[in-house]
């Protein structure tokens, strides 16, 4: 029997339970102040924030292998589109695309067209340093880093700083190679 | 970069429209992103007592920007000023928007004249959070109750809001309740308004 097809991000989305953007998105400015308020120094703030979407990309993952039925990609190709259409589409109901493919298919951009966790927001001057959404590059990192890849996810443009998108710059470092003893059966 | 003669987007955010509020996200984003403010907290405190401080204090905040927000888009401009007036808004309007529904029950303390109660049966922070034997009394819903306080507070109506779990006869899950127990000058002016 041939594998399932990945089903779309909007099946998905639409089959699983909802909660209101707005608690969400208040609920991500807290930790954000929290931070702030805790760490002083915007530097450690994007560290911990991309540490914390770390912690989520790495469990994550397996969700969205569960419910997506994408089974293994051919390329890094394949992995950014599933991440643009399914993934941004399935835990935040919103689309991003992806762009600005390099060369050698090792380096994408993925365009947010809607960012759920910026609402209500405003950079203080103080907080120029800040990138507010670190977490989801770090929930980017996590998620394909269990899945073999390293990769290193940096913010292009923000809407926050001045720009006219969201930009996520998502790089292939290397493929981890599975190493033996395999660990399926722990 | 940002070009020199590039128009800053929504320099201002109270330029932007006020959207309905009809978005949603996957109740996994949300319990992802409520496990690490959970987790980040617990590296922050020594003790139980203030991981639940920390928890309502990040609730206040949500809380105090409810309010605004919700007076402004479902009431015209227009705040709650009696005490029975704020308590039917955070259990009817504030739940239905945060929670999808509203709360299951609002009932006034039978002891004292300055407790009331909202109940819950299965709270949505703590859906998926299993308290460790250790933590003790630890309760999520001190999040929600930070939340409660943070819109009652910023209305003008002080109080003491606590979470509780109440087990229920018959049930595996305790409901949640929140308790909310207002400042004296709350009543005083409440009895003054007649």
């Amino acid at each position: 029997m041939p594998p399932a097809a990945p089903r779309s991000g909007e099946a998905i989305f639409s089959s699983v339970e909802r909660v209101n953007a707005e608690l969400f998105t208040l609920t991500y400015g807290a930790i954000v102040r929290q931070l702030l308020t805790d760490l002083e120094e915007v530097e450690e703030v994007n560290k911990q924030l991309d540490q914390m979407g770390y912690n989520i990309g790495i469990r994550l993952i397996d969700e969205f292998l569960a419910k997506s039925n994408v089974s293994r990609c051919a390329d890094f190709k394949e992995t950014a589109e599933m991440i643009a259409k399914i993934g941004f589409k399935m835990f935040l109901g919103v689309s991003a695309s992806v762009v600005n493919w390099d060369a050698d298919g090792s380096c994408c951009s993925i365009v947010l067209e809607d960012n759920p966790l910026v609402d209500f927001v405003e950079l203080p001057d103080t907080c120029q340093g800040l990138f507010y959404c670190n977490i989801l590059s770090g929930v980017i990192r996590g998620a394909l880093e269990m899945v073999a890849m390293k990769t290193e996810v940096t913010w292009i443009r923000d809407m926050l700083r001045g720009d006219d998108a969201y930009e996520l710059q998502v790089k292939l470092l290397k493929q981890i190679p599975e190493e033996y003893p395999y660990k399926d059966d722990e | 970069m940002v070009g020199a003669g590039k128009i800053k987007q929504n320099a201002n955010v109270l330029d932007k429209p006020l959207g309905k509020g009809k978005q949603e996200v996957s109740l996994s984003a949300f319990a992802f992103l409520f496990s690490e403010l959970v987790q980040y907290n617990q590296t922050q405190v020594d003790h139980i007592s203030e991981l639940e401080t920390r928890l309502e204090d990040a609730g206040y905040a949500v809380g105090a920007r409810v309010l605004d927000l919700l007076c402004h888009r479902e009431k015209g401009n227009r705040r709650e000023t009696r005490l029975l007036g704020i308590l039917s808004f955070v259990h009817s309007t504030v739940w239905k928007v945060l929670f999808g529904k509203v709360a299951d029950s609002l009932e006034k303390g039978t002891e004292h004249e300055d407790e009331y109660m909202i109940s819950e049966k299965e709270l949505l922070v703590n859906k998926f959070i299993s308290i460790p034997k250790d933590m003790g009394t630890f309760h999520c819903g001190a999040f929600v109750s930070g939340i409660v306080r943070g819109v009652l507070d910023n209305a003008g109506f002080p109080a003491v809001v606590t979470a509780h779990f109440v087990p229920v006869e018959g049930q595996q899950r305790p409901r949640t309740t929140i308790l909310i127990k207002f400042a004296e000058e709350v009543l005083q002016r409440e009895a003054r308004l007649g």
